[in-house]
């Protein structure tokens, strides 16, 4: 038998495999498709202090390998979500986290404070990477003083398993690391969408409403396991990897790379079994390759 | 209504002219009850532009034969590569997908579909004509050659063309249809380019009749995931892949 747990200090997942917040809904949208208690967690929609309408249509581009989205954090905000949709989810026999966004320090703190009293959510992810929102996003996650001053805030009134989401729009992303480690970071995950364009010559018009918005999918994968695999020699925390995986040896690569556990996004979209495919083939790996645990094999990469 | 991820088979790939074909396609399980209005996504394979499904109206579905019917343009990589598509292929859907137009009873109905926008409109047909209303089809194409598998609506409805160059039926766009002055119709349903459908949503309030319309707005996921594909509504933003493609014209901000 394999052990596929994972332990992000205080997360304990029963596998290393979790969705991309903003690819997966509240989990409901994929109850005709899968099991959600096979996997290791899953990662609600970008949650806010207020309610979003999130950006006018069009809000995605599909590119070679990938898409552009520019969603704009569209949610009814943390009330909204503690009141409705926390009631009809807590059930799962998955670990819950809600992915926190804000326009200013002050919004990343009240909601956080909101979460941190629902029972069944072990943890949030601070989201300081969103590309596609005016205000706030990744402007806190694109320079070391304003990523450690928000999770320094949130740190205060977040009691449970606190995860940063870093942005690959940034000059060194170890930097920003080491800065919301300091802060009392509990893991990161890495990495968020990498801002992009696109534009129709026919027409001369860009293709999203928003001109710009942030690339994923497979075209990405070999920036962040770049980018998860230099975090990894930088900071003392757990990594959660995401990027562009669509399969098991895509997983596989980012925890060699230095990944603890690993998400997966922009492929639900298009298989919405995806997750639980990946989970079985992490295990056939493990079997063929002998290893008896999954933790094993984070950083585990060989030398040339 | 269950959604389901299925492998089927292609039976065969009508070509209607160059541009249109038929896809009919066969489900190895037992089909779910598919309703006028809903679509499918498919998986497009070994093609190195598509990277998302690719959502297509359903044409028309024969339970008995297990199979479903896709009314198809070739536009770009995607549908080219569903043209290429023969016997003994398979063809991953997600399916069903959306909500449905309204059925209403023993009503004078008209349809309105612009160019392969009419793809929905058959199978909306035979679910009008079995509940006793009568159903006249409105189909506006550039020229004749465009005007393509009329003899599928008969069996369900009245077939009235119009064609921009006037090679076929009336001349002109399909809202201009002289039928539209002569008749009166209690319930609107269209589908197709979205400036045909927002003459059709004119046409149907100045007559104050009910008017549906499919948004076909580009979507990731289909399932209401990803949140690409919203129209605005008067009651903020909606997915048109879960709360559409179906819409009434009183909830859009047309």
């Amino acid at each position: 038998m394999v052990n596929l747990e994972v332990n992000l200090k205080n997360l304990n997942l029963k596998n290393p495999v979790m969705t991309a917040s903003g690819t997966f809904g509240y989990g409901e949208e994929f109850e005709d498709f899968i099991d959600i208690g096979r996997l290791g967690g899953i990662l609600v929609k970008g949650t806010t202090r207020h309610h979003r309408e999130g950006n006018p249509y069009p809000r995605m581009a599909e590119t070679p390998s990938g898409m552009l989205n520019a969603v704009g954090l569209q949610n009814k905000g943390v009330e909204n979500f503690c009141k409705d949709i926390y009631p009809r989810i807590k059930h799962y026999n998955t670990n819950i986290l809600v992915n926190v966004s804000g326009s200013t320090i002050e919004d990343y703190v009240e909601t956080a404070q909101m979460i941190n009293d629902l029972e069944h959510i072990p943890a949030i992810e601070l989201n300081i990477s969103c590309p596609n929102v005016k205000e706030g996003g990744m402007a806190f996650g694109t320079s070391c003083t304003s990523a450690a001053s928000v999770v320094k805030e949130v740190r205060k009134v977040y009691k449970k398993h606190l995860m940063v989401k870093l942005s690959p729009n940034v000059t060194d992303i170890t930097e920003i690391a080491k800065a919301v480690e300091t802060e009392g970071a509990d893991s990161v995950s890495l990495i968020n969408t990498l801002l992009g364009m696109a534009i129709d010559a026919e027409t001369r018009k860009p293709l999203l409403s928003t001109i710009t918005g942030g690339l994923s999918g497979p075209c990405v994968k070999p920036i962040a396991l770049r980018m998860v695999w230099q975090v990894f020699r930088a900071v003392n925390i757990p990594i959660v990897g995401l990027g562009g995986i669509m399969n098991a040896r895509d997983a596989i690569e980012f925890i060699l790379a230095g990944a603890s556990a690993i998400q997966i996004g922009t492929a639900n979209f298009i298989d919405p079994q995806v997750t639980v495919k990946v989970v079985e083939g992490i295990q056939e790996y493990m079997i063929r390759h002998k290893v008896h645990n999954i933790s094993d094999l984070t950083g585990a990469l060989a030398n040339q | 209504m269950k959604k389901l991820v299925q492998d089927f088979e292609v039976l065969h790939r009508e070509e209607l002219n160059k541009e249109h074909f038929i896809l009919v396609i066969k489900a190895f399980e037992p089909l779910p009850e598919i309703m006028p209005g809903q679509f499918v996504n498919v998986l497009v394979k070994n093609s190195t532009q598509t990277f998302l499904r690719r959502p297509l109206s359903i044409h028309f579905v024969d339970y008995e034969k297990n199979v479903i019917k896709l009314f198809i343009k070739r536009i770009g990589e995607g549908t080219n590569k569903l043209g290429t598509l023969t016997q003994g292929d398979k063809l991953n859907l997600v399916y069903p997908l959306g909500n449905q137009y309204s059925i209403p009873k023993n009503l004078k109905t008209l349809l309105i579909g612009g160019g392969c926008g009419v793809a929905p409109l058959l199978y909306l047909a035979k679910h009008l004509k079995e509940s006793g209303n009568e159903v006249t089809i409105i189909l506006g194409v550039r020229s004749s050659y465009d005007a393509v598998e009329l003899d599928a609506y008969k069996d369900y409805s009245r077939i009235l063309i119009t064609t921009e160059d006037g090679s076929l039926g009336e001349k002109g766009y399909p809202t201009q249809h002289s039928v539209l002055k002569n008749e009166h119709f209690d319930y609107a349903f269209t589908c197709g380019p979205e400036p045909m459908m927002k003459a059709v949503a004119k046409y149907a309030k100045d007559k104050d009749i009910p008017c549906e319309v499919s948004l076909e707005n580009t979507m990731a996921c289909g399932f209401g995931a990803c949140l690409c594909c919203v129209t605005k509504t008067k009651n903020g933003n909606k997915c048109v892949c879960t709360e559409g493609p179906v819409f009434n014209i009183n909830d859009l901000t047309w």
